[in-house]
């Protein structure tokens, strides 16, 4: 299971809206908390279009074992840097922590092989949560099948995989 | 599709969820609150159970780093599939492989071993229902991993507490000690016992081992 970081950027899913606060599902044992105010360019005025259900890429500001963990989508300058709401579309699905911190390391061989194979949107969540969109759904699904086999596959039969989609 | 055990020996299935958000009633501020669910193969749980729940939710809480997860709560169901003797160690058992698979931190881990005292002496290991029925006196020990300690310690059979103490004087003598009541368990007995299972748990350790091994060497 996870267990918020401070510092380590998640997905999280928008479950409450409570006030001014929103309530994010992070896979740990008890919801983030994540202001309004947390994002590029919001105001009191300018709130963010935060809807539940709602895919949200951040990181903790606030992450030990007594408090309630807190998200914030914007970096100690206030840029968002890539973070904020996820777009619509795309897939979201659960895979192994290991395999998260496996294809963060500068230059995967995983994401670099895949990216031969179509262009795609990835969002990699520190909780074991992945985030794929391709131009369309059948794509989408074949990259979600891969990035879940990789768990087991050895680098050799990845290659062998790809080999025979792109040979398609 | 999971194994299934042959019939005729005691299977017990474990659940383990969390840890996750405790109920304010139920949360404990420094510390998960870890609660344990043991379901009878069949019929409703009892006065029985409960008290096993109890049992097996000291020894697990001795284990677990409890201090890492405040205030929430960790929660181990245990279903009895089939009971042929030895229940509560293999509740033991089936307790500590769920802790190990659910990745909670642990500060050792442990194992159950049952022993069977008959009439003329004998010590019988992991007895089966029969046997734990002739049986004079019926030990489970719950033991850790890292010293071989004794976590839990029950005794059902017939000995009565002041036959225990007294025996634990004459510990030196290691003649049984005569007293009112019906048959005493002496210590040095007991202690045979405890031997015995200590020596059982490095076997029940590496199971463990294999187990694990296998779970993460291929899916």
């Amino acid at each position: 299971q996870y267990v918020p970081v401070k510092g380590d950027h998640v997905i999280g899913i928008v479950t409450a809206k409570a006030g001014d606060v929103f309530k994010l599902d992070v896979g740990g044992s008890e919801p983030a908390a994540l202001s309004y105010l947390a994002f590029e360019g919001a105001t009191k005025r300018n709130r963010p279009n935060v809807q539940v259900g709602d895919l949200i890429y951040g990181q903790f500001l606030v992450a030990n074992k007594d408090m309630e963990p807190e998200m914030v989508c914007i970096d100690s300058s206030g840029k968002s840097s890539g973070m904020g709401i996820i777009g619509q579309d795309g897939f979201l699905f659960k895979v192994s922590l290991g395999l998260i911190r496996k294809l963060l390391a500068p230059k995967c061989e995983i994401i670099q092989e895949l990216s031969q194979l179509y262009p795609f949107e990835l969002v990699l969540g520190m909780n074991g949560r992945i985030w794929v969109k391709a131009k369309t759904v059948q794509q989408t699904l074949i990259i979600v099948n891969i990035l879940e086999a990789c768990e087991y596959m050895t680098a050799e039969q990845r290659r062998q995989a790809l080999a025979k989609f792109l040979g398609k | 599709d999971p194994p299934r055990p042959s019939p005729g020996d005691t299977a017990v299935l474990a659940g383990l969820y969390g840890p996750a958000e405790a109920k304010l009633s139920k949360e404990l501020p420094d510390r998960t609150a870890l609660e344990v669910l043991l379901r009878p193969k069949v019929g409703l749980p009892g006065v029985l159970e409960r008290s096993r729940e109890q049992q097996l939710r000291q020894t697990c809480e001795a284990v677990v780093l409890g201090v890492l997860h405040p205030r929430t709560a960790i929660t181990l169901v245990l279903q009895v599939l089939s009971d042929a003797g030895s229940l509560l160690s293999c509740c033991l058992n089936a307790a500590c492989m769920g802790l190990l698979d659910a990745g909670l931190p642990l500060c050792s881990l442990f194992c159950g071993v049952t022993c069977a005292l008959s009439p003329d002496g004998t010590i019988t290991l992991d007895p089966t229902a029969r046997q734990e029925q002739d049986a004079r006196a019926v030990l489970t020990f719950a033991i850790d991993s890292r010293e071989r300690k004794v976590l839990l310690s029950t005794t059902k059979g017939s000995c009565s507490v002041e036959e225990v103490r007294g025996a634990g004087g004459a510990r030196g003598r290691g003649a049984p000690r005569r007293g009112a009541g019906p048959t005493p368990l002496c210590l040095p007995q007991m202690q045979q016992c405890l031997v015995a299972a200590q020596r059982a748990a490095d076997t029940i350790f590496q199971f463990y081992r294999d187990s694990l091994q296998r779970r993460y060497s291929k899916s």
